[in-house]
């Protein structure tokens, strides 16, 4: 008799979860002497959820806020394929596929390429804590792990007829309870002009805390932009492409009244159902501690206002 | 009385058609307790720490949508009642309905201190400018003038006339309290949409019986 076995039956399924995360800490003690004693830093296989992501530089770029607890920045989120309630993707999101993943990166390039997962991991990866600021008026701080997006684009050199860059994320049906009822356009796309793109600030994410990116965050692969609400984060990345019209994003479409392309983080621009004044730092004191002031560009004005001289931040919110 | 016989046809006799003074005293105290479920879950969670990582979100969505749910049962007992033969069912309806304003006032509450934290420009500002505020502070005010004519002194102060023709305001704030949920939501509107069909059979069977009636 053949007796075959699942490709896909990960080590925690098959093991009581205790023992897994004991194992796992095994292990992670083990892989940090060993790298510490050979001063190695290559990443290896490891790349489940919560491997440790080695060789993390820092950045000058980091908040030196306290970051949100990890319990909350990986429990309380929005990824609508996974359903709308903020404990839907942790709770559903283990089912995402994430391997094997490409990125194809294509459009007003000179060259463009799928990048396998793998190849990207390998890039000299950053820690950047940065403020989330959410359209619905919660911020969190989180150390994410990644590269520059502008890294990503040098490699494939994009045109001058690239003025903006489109990021569509995965579509997974099988394995994405959100996307049977027709809440947004699936699959999800964002955008961003190629100036926005291309500022030291916009990360490709692989990562928080120094480890591999849990899927309810958009794993295996994500944008972040943390001077935007966070839903120009695209999760779950499987196509960039380098356009010359203004893409239409995920929730432009869905009320363009509500949502625009830019969406910056303005506290003068209200959501027309919410004041974007303040916000509920998560995680921060308790029940009776107030919200705190939202700051212009989400406290990143010094880098990014420049983007945005003369333009009127009311009729492109 | 008779008119509403009519239609409703022969009375039938069911088990618990008439209970005791005593089945009656218990099943109260029992609803009274279970009313108080929602709040102590809250409490239990607050103290234990597991309202999540937003509580403040938490204590306002779950305040809200138990003040819908009163508002609902408060709704629910007349058709109950006439469908089941359990007229004793009207005396739990005032419990249900101040459940309903008491659920209400913790909403209403959570949203001036923990969210607002008193700030009154703000909160004055929301209740001009958003809509979904506005009409969840009317719902709100609609329901002080039920609550406080509750008691069977107020009901006789009002006569039964008044005081019958003061409570139809219960279908428009429960109306306004669909929308207001209805309004606030981003994007999915399950949830609302639910209590809005529930409402909305609550109320077309008293249009149906009205009709009926009429006939």
């Amino acid at each position: 008799m053949l007796i075959k076995r699942a490709v896909d039956v990960r080590p925690h399924e098959i093991t009581p979860y205790a023992t897994y995360l004991s194992r796992r800490e095994f292990m992670r003690a083990g892989l940090a002497a060993l790298a510490g004693a050979a001063g190695l830093v290559a990443a290896g296989p490891l790349h489940a959820q919560g491997a440790p992501l080695p060789g993390v530089a820092k950045s000058n770029y980091s908040t030196l806020e306290n970051p949100t607890s990890f319990k909350d920045a990986t429990t309380y989120n929005n990824y609508y394929e996974f359903g709308t309630d903020k404990s839907d993707p942790a709770e559903y999101a283990q089912k995402l596929k994430t391997r094997p993943w490409t990125v194809l990166v294509e459009g007003e390039v000179k060259r463009p390429k799928t990048f396998g997962i793998e190849e990207m991991l390998k890039m000299q990866l950053e820690e950047r804590i940065y403020r989330m600021r959410c359209v619905e008026g919660w911020s969190m701080v989180i150390p994410w792990v990644g590269f520059e997006f502008r890294r990503l684009a040098a490699l494939v050199e994009p045109t001058g007829k690239a003025k903006f860059v489109e990021f569509v994320t995965a579509y997974q049906p099988e394995n994405m309870p959100g996307v049977r009822l027709p809440v947004l356009d699936w699959p999800y796309v964002e955008g961003l002009r190629i100036d926005e793109a291309m500022h030291p600030l916009t990360l490709l994410a692989v990562g928080l805390y120094g480890q591999v990116l849990p899927n309810q965050n958009g794993a295996p692969i994500r944008l972040v932009v943390p001077w935007k609400y966070g839903f120009k984060g695209a999760k779950s990345v499987v196509r960039i492409r380098f356009v010359e019209k203004q893409p239409k994003i995920a929730w432009e479409k869905a009320a363009a009244h509500e949502y625009g392309f830019y969406s910056n983080v303005n506290p003068q621009v209200d959501h027309p159902r919410w004041s974007q004044a303040t916000e509920r730092r998560i995680g921060d004191g308790g029940i009776f501690t107030p919200k705190r002031k939202t700051l212009m560009f989400n406290g990143y004005g010094d880098q990014v206002a420049s983007l945005y001289t003369g333009m009127d931040l009311r009729k492109f919110f | 009385m008779t008119a509403a016989a009519s239609w409703r046809g022969k009375p039938r006799r069911l088990p618990l058609a008439s209970p005791s003074p005593g089945f009656l005293l218990g099943t109260k105290a029992l609803v009274f307790i279970l009313c108080l479920g929602p709040l102590a879950r809250l409490i239990a969670g607050g103290i234990l720490d597991r309202l999540g990582a937003n509580p403040v979100e938490l204590i306002t969505r779950s305040t809200g949508t138990w003040t819908l749910t009163f508002v609902m049962v408060t709704l629910a007992v007349t058709p109950l009642r006439r469908l089941s033969g359990w007229h004793w069912l009207a005396r739990l309806r005032r419990m249900f309905g101040l459940y309903a304003f008491f659920y209400a006032s913790l909403h209403f509450t959570t949203y001036i201190w923990l969210d607002q934290y008193f700030d009154i420009a703000a909160i004055a500002k929301d209740v001009v400018k958003r809509p979904f505020i506005t009409i969840g502070f009317g719902a709100f005010t609609m329901l002080l003038p039920l609550a406080a004519t509750s008691t069977d002194a107020m009901v006789r102060r009002l006569g039964g006339r008044n005081w019958i023709a003061l409570h139809r305001l219960v279908y428009v704030l429960a109306v306004c309290g669909v929308v207001h949920y209805w309004w606030l939501v981003k994007r999915d509107i399950t949830l609302p949409a639910i209590y809005a069909l529930v409402l909305a059979a609550l109320l077309g069977y008293r249009v149906a019986a009205s009709l009926k009636r009429r006939a």
